[in-house]
């Protein structure tokens, strides 16, 4: 398939299928076309994650407007990983929503909603165009809104509330910068900026690149721009909170990590010495946070933020062994993130809530869900050998190379800390006996729902198991994003061609 | 014309910020409306501002004539104001739920998701 096929069909199928998906809603077929459209969304992504490992980065453009004019989209190797991933956390939470969803949300466009941030979310993966990539934020922001609200309890309104008005700001930062560095530049493609940033005045453009930093920021929840995320995160339908949980900061970071390797990059001094103390205080303010709660949910939303920071430290060491190290991270995190909150949407089920004070019972009565839980929190926590021990090891190892003791010291520290907040679920949800005396089992769901509910659990898990077992493949794929992001030649080659 | 909108959208911040700082959640989406409208206004402003010529080009011409606005700009702010009136009406029905049925519109009194230490 040619670059203009392969690049707008993960975006154009879940458009499709929210499409379908909204006629349906009032039948029975609505969820399974859901499921169907993520199946559907996350084989193209590997379509185009083969071609752009074969071939390189691929760009293509929209409309035939030749770059910088028209709108155009590019998969580098970054983008096409970031594209399968968000196939696989939809194509998990689709499966998940056939049981956990209502009958009544349902009717109310929950699938359609879905796809559409689904959409949103692998377009501002994909695009290469500045202004484009705040049109796909808007889609996904304002299908989030949907989403977060969707059933209408008392407690999502007081968190919608909240997490509108802060995203909201955060667009606006957004959009102002786009205007001043249009201002400045005369250009809103991604490659054609990372020459034209160049001539301009460097002082101009690092003020510019603050407020992009303010507005990615706000998105990917780092310090102190987060408090939406534990403020909203936990109270919408579990599926809901587990795609949020997944992909939506790292929407956020992904755009930092794109802006500050390909475009701003004339003043590392001052922006990325910036991104790394955000970095560590993200960390250490989101375990500590994490530390205080009780709830299982809000506990897990803590830990989004103090991950994010790994990531945002990875893009703010800037080696070649830092990149990977945050690349991998992102990858990794999106698999244990949705999949922890997936534990959580069942241990409500069968325990009867999320508060952990009020729970109990569950490593008794659902060994299995037990052992579901410690594979996405022990790799979260960074054991040997899941997923998230490389994750951290990479990274430690890259601040260690920097001669970054704090930063290094800060990044194990944060490991242990979450380990404690994880032993706080595992003593009280799992060990105490429920208060109230019954056992949770989890023979006390259907059999097709306990299916639903435990297939993309599991699925995900033996991700995590695969990705810590075997990780050189994936360590080769991620060292290769990071160079491309480093080195952005091949990408700006394939959306301007050739430059003298 | 070009000295007097950066006055304008500094005037609009001022007051946008000062708005957004009060407890009352409607003030604040008042706010936001004059902020997002400031911004609007930066990329308009960004694409330069004259009244000398129509951005149009001449036939046979590749160009426009020296001295117009860039057009550009002024379909994006098109596009900003469409999305941002969209989320507007979004942000003020869910105040409007949240004031049917939480009870209040200031921002501090909305605990339920994150309630308050039990001591």
């Amino acid at each position: 398939m040619t670059p203009v096929v392969l690049l707008p069909l993960p975006i154009i199928l879940p458009f499709f299928t929210a499409v379908l998906a909204f006629l349906f809603r009032r039948g029975a077929e609505g969820k399974w076309i859901s499921v169907i459209g993520s199946a559907l969304t996350l084989v193209a992504g590997i379509f185009l994650l083969a071609d752009v490992l074969t071939n390189g980065p691929q760009a293509a453009q929209m409309g035939n407007w030749p770059a910088p004019f028209g709108i155009t989209l590019v998969a580098d190797t970054l983008s096409a990983i970031m594209v399968v991933i968000t196939g696989i956390t939809a194509l998990a939470v689709s499966i998940y929503a056939v049981s956990d969803v209502t009958r009544n949300m349902e009717e109310l466009g929950y699938h359609a909603l879905f796809q559409v941030l689904i959409a949103g979310v692998v377009g501002a993966f994909l695009t290469g165009d500045l202004f484009n990539l705040y049109v796909w934020f808007e889609v996904m922001l304002i299908s989030s809104f949907g989403l977060l609200v969707l059933g209408g309890k008392r407690v999502q309104l007081d968190a919608g509330i909240k997490y509108v008005t802060l995203n909201l700001i955060s667009t606006i930062l957004f959009l102002s910068g786009i205007g001043l560095l249009y201002g400045t530049t005369g250009t809103l493609n991604l490659a054609d900026l990372h020459y034209a940033v160049q001539d301009a005045d460097p002082g101009l453009i690092t003020v510019i690149a603050t407020m992009f930093m303010v507005g990615f920021g706000v998105k990917a929840a780092v310090f102190p721009l987060f408090f939406w995320l534990p403020a909203s995160y936990h109270t919408p339908s579990f599926a809901v909170s587990a795609v949020f949980a997944g992909l939506l900061t790292k929407v956020g970071v992904y755009a930092l990590m794109r802006m500050f390797t390909l475009v701003f990059t004339q003043d590392v001094g001052f922006t990325h010495t910036l991104l790394l103390w955000v970095a560590v205080l993200t960390m250490v303010t989101g375990v500590l946070g994490a530390a205080a709660q009780t709830d299982f949910r809000r506990i897990l939303s803590f830990h989004i933020v103090s991950q994010i920071g790994y990531m945002v430290l990875g893009l703010a060491l800037l080696t070649p062994l830092a990149v990977m190290g945050a690349v991998f991270y992102l990858v990794h995190h999106i698999v244990v993130k949705a999949n922890l909150f997936l534990v959580a949407g069942v241990a409500n089920r069968i325990a009867g809530g999320t508060e952990i004070e009020h729970i109990g019972g569950l490593y008794k009565g659902a060994p299995f869900l037990a052992f579901l839980f410690l594979i996405p929190a022990f790799s979260l926590a960074g054991f040997p050998p899941l997923s998230g021990f490389w994750a951290k090891y990479v990274l430690v190892k890259a601040s260690l190379d920097l001669e970054l003791w704090l930063v290094a010291f800060a990044a194990l520290a944060v490991g242990l800390m979450t380990i404690y907040s994880m032993t706080k679920i595992w003593g009280r949800a799992f060990w105490k006996p429920h208060p109230n005396g019954t056992v949770p089992t989890l023979a006390s769901l259907p059999s097709g729902e306990r299916m639903a509910l435990l297939l993309p659990i599991i699925g995900l898990a033996i991700i995590t198991i695969i990705v810590g077992l075997f990780p050189e493949p994936f360590v080769q794929v991620a060292t290769l994003a990071a160079n491309e992001l480093l080195d952005p030649t091949p990408y700006l080659t394939a959306v301007l061609g050739e430059r003298p | 014309m070009e000295l007097f909108i950066p006055l304008m959208v500094g005037a609009m911040v001022a007051a946008a910020v000062y708005l957004m700082l009060a407890r009352n959640v409607l003030r604040f989406l008042f706010g936001l409306i004059l902020i997002s409208n400031a911004a609007n206004l930066v990329i308009f402003a960004s694409g330069g501002l004259t009244p000398e010529a129509p951005p149009l080009v001449a036939l046979g011409e590749t160009l426009p004539p020296e001295g117009v606005a860039n057009a550009l700009p002024q379909a994006l702010v098109l596009t900003a104001i469409v999305i941002g009136f969209g989320l507007f009406a979004f942000a003020l029905v869910l105040v409007y739920r949240g004031y049917q049925n939480l009870g209040t519109l200031y921002s501090d009194e909305m605990r339920l998701a994150e309630p308050e230490e039990h001591k």
